[in-house]
């Protein structure tokens, strides 16, 4: 379903993503970790046609996303790290949005918005304003939403990113049974091991822009000889601390984070 | 369509929703309008100049306008970051029509922003010539409105960070705002203010809704109505070209 090969990305002297290569199979979860700026941000945004990649070859369900920009666009769906609803339109609203966008009949659209939003147990606030919306309900939204148009693969960059344990079981679970019902293939993102050790099929661990392990849960803790998927994956990244420079993005983050209260 | 629509509409909504903005951006145009308009009037009068309100409300419509316009362009960057954007740069839709239905959005919102000024100026006394020059300066307000929710995208989809906001409101918006002409006659200026305003394409705006509504002009329709009709179609294309290029 996902396929890339020898992909690499610069930012100037910087090397983001270097020379990385794997494949996602059809309607499997493929788990994504790495320690801050490793790179998975990146490739999910060359995966999803936001940038273009420097040198290598991209392949979602049988088509180049640089070049076939908008057949790829249709086959996916994509949680992005930031939040990406509009926030003074109601939940309702946004999916309404989203399906005409994507091109989703009317009555298509209605049913598929009632089964989601019912699914990810938002249909009672379907007419609240999604400013008014806790965290976690935001995030179930945005998935849902992601969903409507029955994609083929769903991305997910750190979708659980500032939940609590309770909301993140949660979506979890709907993912996961999304995944089986609808067969869709997942990529997703995230820092949390025990998250990755529980939904995802395979994991491709990622540090300073490459590979450096990809296997099962079962197959990387063999591999480092350790006894949780936490220390196997301290031990292929290393136990230094990353620091990222701050970019202007992140000092608009935390304006923003500000003004959402 | 759908998606031009869908996108038009959400700004609309958006508008609508946020009273409390309404409100606030009624406050600047209410104060030129009274202190100025009550404050220059007899100095106005005085040099011969007729009624300083009658000159200056169409100034306050067209200032509205292009405030409005303006920061919704503004806003892309907002939403560019972290918001709303992305998710409309990875559907399957051509970018232009991104642009499209929000610049119709945004040239929606201005105008109605500008006629709710307009209703204001009339409460403060403000007289057009006719009934009839009334819907001629909505076209004039729509023209007013596209050019500057032009000029929006190209800055909106241009800036890196919010840093870049402060310059372009302090040497863009508020030149093109001074030179317009909102606030004194075009006639009779010093050479470098003649070119100045010449060169600021909501002087040909204010000017165009000045002879309509109170027939009074400087450039005259025909000239108006040329330069707003280029600039805005110079600024639309250079806009979904700098749109076009946003990557994320």
């Amino acid at each position: 379903m996902i396929r890339v090969h020898n992909l690499v990305k610069r930012f100037g002297d910087f090397t983001a993503v270097n020379d990385i290569s794997f494949e996602v199979n059809k309607g499997e979860i493929f788990a994504f970790l790495g320690p801050n700026g490793a790179g998975k941000t990146t490739t999910i945004k060359m995966l999803t046609t936001l940038l273009r990649p420097t040198s290598g070859t991209l392949e979602l369900d049988g088509l180049n996303p640089a070049i076939k920009k908008h057949e790829a666009r249709q086959r996916f769906g994509i949680v992005f790290q930031d939040p990406s609803l509009d926030q003074e339109l109601t939940a309702w609203e946004n999916m309404e949005l989203h399906g005409m966008l994507y091109d989703v009949p009317r009555k298509l659209r209605r049913e598929r918005t009632e089964t989601l939003l019912k699914l990810f147990e938002l249909w009672e606030k379907r007419d609240g304003l999604v400013k008014t919306f806790s965290g976690g309900m935001k995030r179930r939204l945005e998935i849902a939403r992601g969903f409507l148009h029955t994609p083929k693969i769903l991305f997910l960059d750190e979708p659980t990113l500032g939940l609590d344990p309770q909301s993140r079981n949660q979506l979890w679970t709907q993912v996961k049974s999304l995944n089986e019902s609808e067969s869709v293939t997942v990529f997703l993102t995230t820092h949390y091991m025990e998250e990755a050790a529980r939904v995802a099929h395979r994991i491709a661990v990622i540090d300073h822009g490459r590979i450096v392990a990809i296997g099962s849960t079962q197959e990387l803790k063999e591999q480092t000889g350790t006894e949780s998927l936490e220390d196997a994956f301290l031990a292929l990244t290393g136990a230094s601390l990353r620091d990222e420079t701050a970019t202007s993005a992140d000092q608009m983050r935390q304006v923003a984070q500000m003004w959402r209260r | 369509m759908k998606a031009i629509y869908i996108l038009w509409l959400r700004e609309l909504k958006r508008y609508v929703r946020s009273r409390a903005q309404i409100i606030a951006s009624l406050g600047q145009p209410l104060l030129y309008l009274l202190v100025l308009g009550f404050g220059l009037g007899p100095v106005f009068r005085k040099a011969g100049g007729g009624s300083y309100m009658q000159f200056m409300a169409p100034g306050i419509i067209g200032m509205t306008i292009l405030f409005t316009s303006v920061f919704s362009g503004i806003a892309l960057l907002w939403d560019r970051q972290f918001g709303f954007l992305k998710e409309t740069l990875v559907a399957p839709v051509p970018r232009l029509r991104i642009m499209i239905g929000r610049t119709l959005g945004a040239s929606t919102v201005a105008m109605m922003q500008g006629t709710l000024v307009m209703v204001i100026t009339l409460i403060a006394g403000f007289r057009p010539s006719s009934l009839v020059a009334i819907p001629l300066g909505f076209v004039f307000m729509a023209l007013i409105a596209i050019v500057f929710a032009g000029l929006g995208v190209v800055i909106g989809s241009s800036l890196k960070d919010m840093q870049g906001f402060q310059l372009v409101m302090n040497f863009l918006v508020l030149p093109i705002f001074f030179l317009s002409g909102a606030l004194f006659p075009l006639e009779n200026l010093p050479r470098a203010l003649t070119v100045a305003t010449g060169l600021d394409p909501l002087s040909y705006g204010v000017d165009g809704l000045r002879s309509v509504l109170i027939g009074v002009a400087h450039f005259g329709v025909a000239v108006d109505v040329a330069v707003l009709a280029s600039v805005a179609t110079a600024l639309l294309c250079l806009g979904a070209w700098r749109f076009s290029r946003i990557e994320a």
